[in-house]
């Protein structure tokens, strides 16, 4: 595909059900009132001169290019700031213009660097267009007159340069970042001639700037450029995919040249982001191409041994040969499967497939099991459908927005944006978690209630809130007799209604004073539209999906689901998470979330797959490891997952592991479970492949081949390559008939295919003959399970119990820069900004212990114990601390326990006993794990004919 | 297993017996994978000491 121009009409669209017609250069056009004429101008294909203009931003009319004549008044208006009237004639082009133009471009050109704007091979800007659009040759005054052009760049951002040589201070980046990104971390400092843009006085890598990229993308001249197009050169060609980081899953169009990615900028066209990116998907895809990707299979008998280099061939017919020896040995349900939610729809649905009709038994699931199955149950149970209720887009209709155990502008930056722009706008913000999180109050937005809970009691919150929406008679009466089980409902209100869950019983649980919670309940309840954002400070928790249902059901009591502006809506953590729920991974359900046991569903997938099919649920990913530690589960496949690193109880995980015959990795790298593997598939990039993405709003978007797989079989292939070698065949040419098969099978998916999805830029199932093009919005007019079903949610504090010995509570989370177990982020310039784990401590914590900012601590818990650095920190509450798991070297989860969701084996990540204490020297298991790595990890290069 | 089923008791207890009961029993059998409700199995009917008096009768009434 030839490298993608995207239009920019200059001024952002309006909304008005008003319509205007004026003429523009003797073309009618007709736009809704309040659009610029500049815009205006653009529909009708006319592309007036611009610098300081953008359609992402607010008009700003500081370039003095964009000037237009108007028939019957004074003057020559800036295009941009000129609204569209009715009848109004304009002229974009005359002598006059002309000259006017050319002389603002000349002034603009004595500043730049002579070299830049004289050569078109320097770069592609926007500046140099306008020199080419009014004829600018040369410049008048020389170029020896006072500059700037001996300012100094910073480069101190390891993705992207500033050269105030090349600033002409339109102010696009400026305001690009309070109006994009919402981080407000640039400014014009001075006057006049001295106007400079300013990262607060500061390196912008020391600034309060988080590397969006909004900025980068914005610059028309060239002083903001990614190092990646300094080093590399302009692209030749594009390719718009999905980002394949976190759950907003955001378009960008990845510019190559040749089979070089130069860099990665986000698609204005796409629906979840809009234009806007973050630095993980604008920067961070260096590990793609990183030194230690995995390019060949290999093998060995046992995990101590070296790895030896093989073939596809040979590497997948040893894994088919030991998985078909340990079935005739152990039975058919001594193996199983585990998928990643980075893996496609079409790599999740294809191993299910084959752990179902190859492997003959249900063992198949995925990494949702440790972040968000309690969604799926709490949300299935009370509302009929196991998805967030709305789109992205939803927020901008939201009066109140209610975020619980979530941390938007670290975890999901680009909705996070979306939400910021909102608030400031004047939507109201509960926020609902243990520690005072950036939304609290960042600049021009400030939380109207901060509801710092222990770790733990959630479902103790939720109760007391929905405790004051039934006692002061906040309940949307009409809306649930309308639309949910009155039996049900009134089960609910009488069990909220008890004293025992009012926020001043709850109080000693939650530590929230009780006036707070009330108050908080008030708002979300009569302050408009309220929207419900939660992250995995809800689910990861022995209670993940009672409070699932605690939402849903203050959700349908307030009348808060089935339109704009509301709902409950899961942030997602990986790129696919939903898809991989919705593509059947989990052990007891097909695609579509039906479960194994309903006869009419299995029999359709008998008849489209030809092989007879288990009705019973099969083991969930704790289940595996407990089975393998007890000697029945004995061989395992896992696509793009790293559990050693992710699942809590590391000793637990490796030892499940090491118990097993044949356990298959298929990754980029060499991962930390990879360290028990006996057999490594080399993965293939996100850029590698073709595929699609469902993100958090249920959208199904295109993932689209930009180079060839670089270890020769994309992951999809090399499944299928096992199902043939394991005597089950499949035979597709293209991911796309996968899609096809789902869609076959799969109600919600009946109507999604390539064409479509290539048709529409993108699709949010349920998408079928009654929403041929999808569903932004669910549940409008009635839940999908029928009458909304409120479920009694009684507190049950966690087993998991701070004492004398382990007094503080851990709870653990990513940041900003970092992605889970930093696979990915890790290999890149990223670790600029975290480079190490550490634990968040409140000062009275610390100062007790005497301990001081980057002094190694013991963190130690039941389970295990690992020394990291301390970081000081006010947005700890004391009594609770906090840290990562992005580092394999840390083991956060040598710490975590076993306990999970009742319900979904979900690990309680959030809530760990420990205690933390001065160390010297890093822990037992730490000490351990180098040696084990360094044994694990060798490889024997395959022989060749020079050897 | 005896500490995830109590878990599930604790959820449904909040409901009749007869209706608790069988919450638990219809999440076991449709969660559990089938080695897993033998192993309960056979632990109630050896007892099934430290079972809730809800997930005791509900393992009673698997297949």
């Amino acid at each position: 595909m030839a490298l993608i121009q995207q239009t920019d009409y200059g001024t952002p669209k309006r909304n008005s059900a008003t319509l205007v017609t004026l003429e523009i250069d003797g073309k009618p056009v007709t736009v809704p009132a309040g659009t610029s004429v500049m815009r205006a101008a653009v529909e009708v294909g006319v592309q007036v001169p611009k610098l300081c203009a953008s359609d992402n931003l607010e008009p700003f009319g500081s370039c003095r290019l964009c000037l237009i004549e108007v028939e019957g008044r004074k003057g020559t208006p800036a295009s941009c700031t000129t609204p569209a009237e009715q009848g109004m004639k304009v002229r974009t082009q005359s002598p006059k213009l002309s000259k006017l133009r050319m002389g603002v471009m000349e002034l603009y050109a004595s500043d730049y660097p002579r070299e830049m704007f004289e050569s078109s091979a320097s770069g592609n800007t926007e500046f140099q267009q306008m020199v080419t659009a009014v004829g600018l040759r040369d410049v008048r005054y020389g170029y020896s007159g006072k500059n700037h052009q001996s300012a100094e760049k910073d480069e101190s951002n390891p993705y992207f340069e500033f050269d105030p040589a090349k600033c002409i201070v339109c102010s696009r980046c400026v305001r690009a970042c309070e109006e994009v990104q919402g981080t407000f971390a640039l400014t014009i400092d001075g006057r006049g001639f001295a106007s400079a843009v300013s990262a607060g006085d500061k390196p912008f890598l020391e600034s309060e700037c988080v590397s969006c990229g909004a900025c980068v993308q914005a610059c028309p001249t060239g002083s903001l450029l990614e190092k990646s197009v300094i080093e590399n050169g302009q692209p030749d060609r594009s390719v718009v995919t999905t980002c394949a980081y976190c759950g907003v899953g955001c378009s960008f169009v990845a510019e190559l040249k040749g089979d070089e990615v130069v860099r990665m900028t986000p698609d204005k066209a796409g629906k979840a982001n809009h234009g806007h990116s973050c630095i993980k998907g604008r920067f961070a895809w260096g590990y793609t191409t990183h030194k230690d990707r995995i390019l060949k299979p290999m093998i060995r008998a046992k995990f101590t041994d070296p790895w030896r280099e093989v073939s596809w061939e040979e590497a997948i017919g040893h894994a088919a040969g030991e998985f078909k020896r340990i079935q005739a040995k152990y039975g058919r349900d001594s193996i199983g499967g585990i998928t990643s939610s980075r893996c496609s729809n079409e790599e999740t649905f294809l191993v299910q497939k084959m752990v179902r009709a190859a492997f003959g038994n249900n063992n198949t699931d995925t990494c949702a099991r440790v972040c968000h199955s309690p969604t799926g149950y709490g949300m299935s149970t009370t509302l009929g459908t196991s998805a967030g209720t709305q789109d992205f887009d939803s927020v901008e209709a939201a009066d109140v927005i209610m975020i619980i155990g979530a941390n938007p502008t670290d975890a999901h930056p680009v909705f996070a944006s979306h939400m910021k722009r909102r608030l400031r706008e004047g939507a109201r913000l509960i926020i609902i978690d243990p520690r005072r999180i950036d939304l609290v109050k960042t600049p021009h937005v400030q939380a109207d209630y901060h509801l710092p809970l222990l770790p733990g009691t959630n479902v103790a919150m939720i109760n007391s809130l929905a405790h004051v929406v039934v006692t002061e008679g906040l309940v949307d009466e009409p809306y649930v007799k309308e639309r949910c089980d009155l039996v049900a409902f009134e089960q609910w209100r009488k069990f909220v209604a008890q004293e025992k869950n009012s926020p001043e019983a709850m109080e000693k649980f939650t530590g929230v004073p009780a006036a707070d919670v009330r108050a908080a309940a008030r708002l979300y309840a009569t302050g408009g539209s309220g929207a419900i954002y939660y992250g995995l400070g809800v689910t990861e928790h022995s209670q993940g999906s009672t409070m699932v249902m605690g939402m849903c059901n203050l959700a349908m009591a307030t009348g808060n689901i089935g339109k704009n502006g509301v709902g409950i809506n899961p942030l997602r953590g990986q790129n696919n998470v939903q898809g991989s729920c919705d593509m059947g991974s989990f052990p007891h359900e097909y695609s579509g979330y039906r479960h194994v046991s309903g006869t009419a569903v299995r029999e359709s997938f008998e008849k489209e797959w030809h092989v007879p099919l288990q009705s019973e649920p099969g083991l969930r990913i704790p289940n595996m490891i407990d089975a393998a530690v007890d000697g029945t589960f004995k061989g395992i496949y896992i696509q793009g997952e790293d559990i050693v690193q992710s699942d809590p109880n590391t000793q637990h995980i490796s030892a499940g592991l090491a118990a097993m015959e044949c356990v298959v990795v298929q990754d980029l790298f060499l991962n930390e479970t990879a360290s028990y593997a006996h057999v490594f598939l080399p993965g293939s990039s996100f850029l590698e492949k073709d595929g699609t993405f469902t993100n958090a709003e249920r959208r199904i978007s295109r993932v689209r081949k930009a180079i060839e797989p670089m270890a020769g079989l994309a992951d999809w292939e090399a499944t299928m390559a096992l199902s043939n070698a394991l005597g089950y065949p499949m035979h597709y040419n293209h991911p796309s008939e996968i899609m096809d098969e789902i869609a076959r099978l799969t109600p919600t998916f009946a109507g999604v295919s390539y064409e479509k999805l290539d048709r529409l830029g993108s699709l949010q199932w349920p998408c079928n003959d009654k929403a041929p093009e999808g569903t932004p919005v669910m549940h409008i007019g009635g839940f999908v399970r029928g009458k909304g079903r409120f479920m009694i949610t009684e507190f049950v504090p966690t087993d998991e119990r701070v004492t004398a010995r382990f007094p503080l509570i851990l709870t653990t989370g990513r940041i900003l820069s970092q992605y889970n177990v930093g696979a990915q982020t890790r290999r890149t310039p990223n670790n600029t900004w975290h480079d190490m784990d550490v634990l968040e401590i409140h000062p009275s914590d610390a100062e007790d212990r005497g301990i001081k900012e980057g002094d190694l601590v013991s963190l130690a818990s039941r389970e295990g114990d690992i020394t990291l650095p301390a970081r000081i920190s006010e947005r700890m509450q004391p009594g609770v601390v906090y840290t990562t798991f992005h580092h394999a070297m840390t083991g956060a989860n040598v710490v975590t326990t076993e306990f999970s969701d009742w319900a979904t084996n979900c690990p309680e990540y959030k809530v760990t006993a420990v205690q933390v204490q001065l160390a010297r020297h890093m822990s037992e298991w730490q000490e351990q794990y180098l040696e084990t790595r360094k044994q694990t990890t060798r490889i024997e290069k395959e022989s060749t004919a020079n050897d | 297993m005896i500490h995830m089923a109590n878990q599930i008791a604790l959820f449904f207890a909040s409901y009749p017996k007869d209706e608790a009961v069988a919450g638990v029993a219809d999440h076991l059998q449709k969660f559990w994978e089938p080695r897993m409700r033998k192993q309960i199995t056979e632990y109630v009917a050896h007892g099934g000491s430290g079972l809730h008096e809800y997930a005791l009768e509900a393992v009673k009434r698997l297949h």
